[in-house]
């Protein structure tokens, strides 16, 4: 039976190599529509070469790329590039450019109707927060990094590539600013639909915004799955230690309160579920759910705002907490 | 004070030559940029592509650069003659470096990052070229070109040297005259012109980058307008003269000749001394003015047109003595007076071929020319502690052969022992050497002792009228009065300013004087 959604990205055994150095080594993953790959690992695990061979800024030496099933080298690599959105580091608007233009220039790439990229252009810079009234005719220089990463994000976005591709998109922002972007980021509805691979070495940015890690170091994959996977059942002593500074913070992030509690409790949860969906309101959970996550009820509990309807006091969420990590503990080492 | 006024007065006399020099000059300059322009600007960007060669061309670039502007221009003349060409290819050559270098700089100076997100981006290489390099790199380009700008302004003067016009020609006279006022004539509007060029650049360059686009456009098609304005002005006429600085601006030079002959339609480039002759042989220029004597008169097969009206001041060789000389050895006098009028122009150029051309040792053509003549007698064995006469001659082979030739009749005819001070230099040390008694003789000219060493007022010199026999007499006396120096008799030959035109074009225009000049080009 045919997979009923093909792989939007395909990688099959890439390899590169910088004169003697390898830099990645038979790579390979498929990527469905929708999905958000994180590619983490060290500096110079060969990450940022791995992203840019999708788009062809660099040529594999081995290995081939499809995207929507097409080998990247049968096509023009400008063609390519245009129908998938990228966002760098130091961002790299141009710098003559005014913030509407630099959103601008894919579009007129592709000889969109002016007023159409006038409109599109408008309204991403409204969701991004950057007000065009007063953004729209600034020069780059006259932005605070984080407005420049927002414009170069609109920039990505303005053609509507069904693919992003993003190399630490927020590295060179202060933690503020970084937590902020990336909340913003996260909830934006136009990158849900689309298929991601960011790049970063920001372990809790990659579980944060990964549904799948690939975990890379000296070019080879260590493992790829999903944040979970990664966390409770590591492949090679590489991907246990990768995490052990921040174990504990990554496990209350992903463990939600479905995965500790069993029984009553989580019927509960569910019915919360239901209503939750109708009150709409992300920002502060009004109940918890079941995909409510240990460290958000955690905060909850010890901030003074937990719902009314809260059944468990802050010693029984440990307990659970404590309980569920035993298990997922013992099953690994089985 | 004096020299303002008499750089108003300059300029005032002469404004239409002004206008048309500083015109070439600008002419010149832009010619020189729109070259250097159109192939630094693809190098510059070729080596942004292929960093591995900018280290060996920004290296050939600058070794053009230390070349001196002036040897330059002498190598360039053999393979591409006098006129526009060699100053305008010298120009080019000299703001290469500034231009590819900047075009470099200004390409790697774009940021990484910006090539990267734009490539990302899905522009090709020509529109990242265009949309982003260029413009991003444009006001350090502008600065290259506005370098070179300045410096062509300032090396374009020497275009004087090689007959291709400009503000140079009166540096370059005043500097053969001695005369600020026409030195500042060419030197003030020259600086100008260096100062207007930077601060219009300047301008430009603080415009926004993306109104810069639209002026590097602009350049490019005022460029060629503005080199064109070199093509505008000149007159043409049925012959073309090519004078030196120095005769264009003395008095007894070309003014006098223009204003007694009438001289009119006789267009004229101005070029280096040294060029002269090369120019009239190749027949890129006529006429040219040089010396009766010169040797290159008859290598390169020039004739000497007759100054019938006799503008040129005389110039007769005469030997200068200390008169104690003959006084303590009288029979001296008659050997010497072995030469008196033996020597014509067309043997003395005869003789100073044979030196500047044929490469023959002076002392050889001295005693050839006695053999000819039938005076050469073998040297006396030398006797110890005779008495020595010291022979002095200026630095140039005219001045070595008579030297010799006197050095020759001496040990031929007497006892005594002779010492030659050869390449005494200029007219005044060979003066001062023999009124010092450092030496006993020398060959001088009846001008150089007239307008030189005595330096009479205007009003005596009007008086003797160029007439040779007036003018000896002058000088013979007024040495005699005031050094106590003894002018002999003439050699016979006159070298002094003439005019010049190849022989095969003299003799099919019927042309031997330098009024049958004038006529013919009234005709």
């Amino acid at each position: 039976m045919p997979d009923p959604s093909p792989p939007v990205i395909r990688v099959s055994h890439l390899s590169k190599r910088f004169g003697a150095h390898a830099v990645v080594q038979d790579v390979s993953f498929e990527l469905a529509a929708g999905e958000t790959l994180v590619l983490l690992g060290p500096s110079g695990c060969g990450k940022t070469t791995l992203l840019k061979m999708l788009n062809r800024l660099i040529e594999p030496d081995g290995g081939t790329v499809e995207i929507n099933g097409q080998n990247v080298l049968s096509q023009q690599p400008e063609t390519l590039r245009r129908g998938i959105g990228y966002v760098i580091q130091q961002v790299g608007l141009l710098p003559h450019y005014t913030v509407a233009e630099n959103v601008a220039v894919v579009p007129r790439l592709l000889g969109h109707a002016p007023a159409a990229i006038e409109d599109r252009t408008m309204a991403l810079l409204t969701r991004l927060h950057l007000p065009p009234a007063r953004y729209a005719g600034q020069y780059p220089h006259q932005l605070s990094g984080g407005q420049q990463q927002r414009v170069g994000l609109a920039r990505a976005l303005a053609a509507d590539p069904p693919i992003v591709l993003l190399d630490e998109p927020f590295g060179a922002l202060d933690p503020l600013t970084r937590a902020s972007i990336r909340r913003e980021f996260r909830e934006l509805e136009e990158l849900r639909r689309k298929t991601v691979v960011l790049v970063t070495h920001d372990v809790t940015e990659a579980f944060e915004l990964a549904d799948r890690i690939l975990l890379l170091d000296a070019g080879k994959v260590q493992q790829l799955g999903t944040p979970r996977e990664l966390l409770f059942q590591p492949n090679n002593s590489f991907v246990r230690s990768f995490f052990v500074g921040e174990r504990l913070a990554l496990q209350l992030r992903t463990l939600t309160l479905g995965d500790i509690f069993s029984g009553d409790e989580v019927r509960r949860l569910k019915a919360n579920e239901t209503e939750e969906a109708r009150v709409a309101d992300s920002n502060a959970p009004a109940r918890f759910t079941a995909y409510t996550t240990v460290n958000e009820a955690l905060e909850a509990l010890t901030g003074g705002q937990a719902p009314t309807a809260a059944t468990f006091t802050l010693a029984e969420l440990m307990a659970a907490f404590g309980q569920a990590l035993q298990r997922e503990e013992d099953a690994w080492k089985r | 004070m004096e020299t303002l006024t008499a750089l108003f007065t300059f300029w005032h006399e002469q404004a239409g030559k002004l206008g048309e020099q500083t015109l070439q000059h600008i002419g010149l300059t832009a010619a020189s940029l729109l070259l250097a322009v159109l192939l630094g600007v693809p190098l510059g960007l070729w080596l942004s592509r292929r960093p591995r060669w900018a280290p060996a061309v920004l290296g050939l670039a600058g070794v053009l650069q230390t070349v001196p502007s002036i040897a330059l221009l002498g190598f360039l003349i053999p393979l591409l003659g006098i006129g526009p060409k060699p100053a305008i290819f010298a120009l080019f050559l000299y703001s290469l470096l500034p231009i590819i270098r900047n075009t470099l700089a200004g390409i790697q100076g774009v940021p990484p990052a910006v090539v990267e997100a734009a490539r990302g981006l899905g522009l090709t290489d020509g529109q990242l070229l265009r949309k982003v390099e260029l413009p991003l790199a444009l006001p350090v380009l502008m600065a290259g070109i506005r370098t070179a700008t300045v410096i062509n302004v300032g090396v374009a003067t020497l275009a004087a040297y090689v007959a291709a016009g400009g503000l140079g020609e009166f540096i370059f006279g005043g500097i053969a005259l001695n005369n600020p006022a026409m030195i500042l004539a060419g030197a003030l509007p020259a600086a100008g012109l260096a100062l207007a060029f930077d601060a219009l650049l300047g301008g430009v360059q603080k415009l926004s980058t993306r109104r810069l686009g639209q002026v590097g456009t602009a350049l490019l098609v005022a460029l060629p307008l503005l080199g064109a304005l070199y093509l505008l002005p000149r007159a043409t006429g049925k012959l073309l003269a090519g004078f030196s600085p120095e005769f264009v601006g003395r008095a007894d030079g070309l003014p006098s000749l223009t204003k007694t002959y009438g001289l009119k339609h006789l267009p004229s480039v101005v070029l280096a001394p040294a060029l002269v002759y090369e120019a009239a042989r190749h027949a890129d220029v006529d006429v040219i003015d040089g010396y009766s004597t010169d040797g290159r008169i008859r290598a390169y097969h020039l004739r000497v047109l007759r100054d019938d009206r006799r503008v040129f001041p005389p110039y007769y060789a005469v030997p200068v003595v200390r008169p104690a000389l003959l006084r303590e050895h009288p029979e001296l006098a008659a050997v010497l007076a072995q030469l008196d009028g033996q020597i014509s122009d067309s043997v003395m150029t005869d003789l100073n071929y044979r030196a500047d051309y044929l490469h023959q040792d002076p002392k050889f053509i001295a005693e050839a020319f006695l053999k000819r003549r039938g005076l050469w007698r073998a040297p006396l064995p030398a006797q110890a502690g005779a008495p020595v006469v010291r022979l002095g001659s200026k630095i140039f082979a005219e001045q070595y052969i008579l030297a010799e030739m006197y050095a020759a009749l001496i040990r031929g005819n007497t006892d005594l022992a002779v010492q030659t001070k050869t390449g005494l230099g200029g007219t005044t040390i060979c003066f001062e050497a023999l009124r010092d008694g450092a030496i006993d003789m020398y060959p001088e000219y009846t001008g150089t002792g007239l307008l030189v060493l005595l330096q009479p007022t205007p009003a005596v010199v009007d008086s003797l009228a160029g007439r040779p026999a007036a003018v000896l007499n002058y000088v013979r006396r007024e040495f005699r009065r005031r050094y106590q120096l003894e002018w002999l008799a003439p050699l016979g030959f006159n070298n002094t300013y003439a005019l010049l035109m190849r022989q095969q074009q003299a003799q099919q225009l019927g042309i031997a004087s330098v009024s049958e000049l004038g006529q013919y080009l009234r005709r």
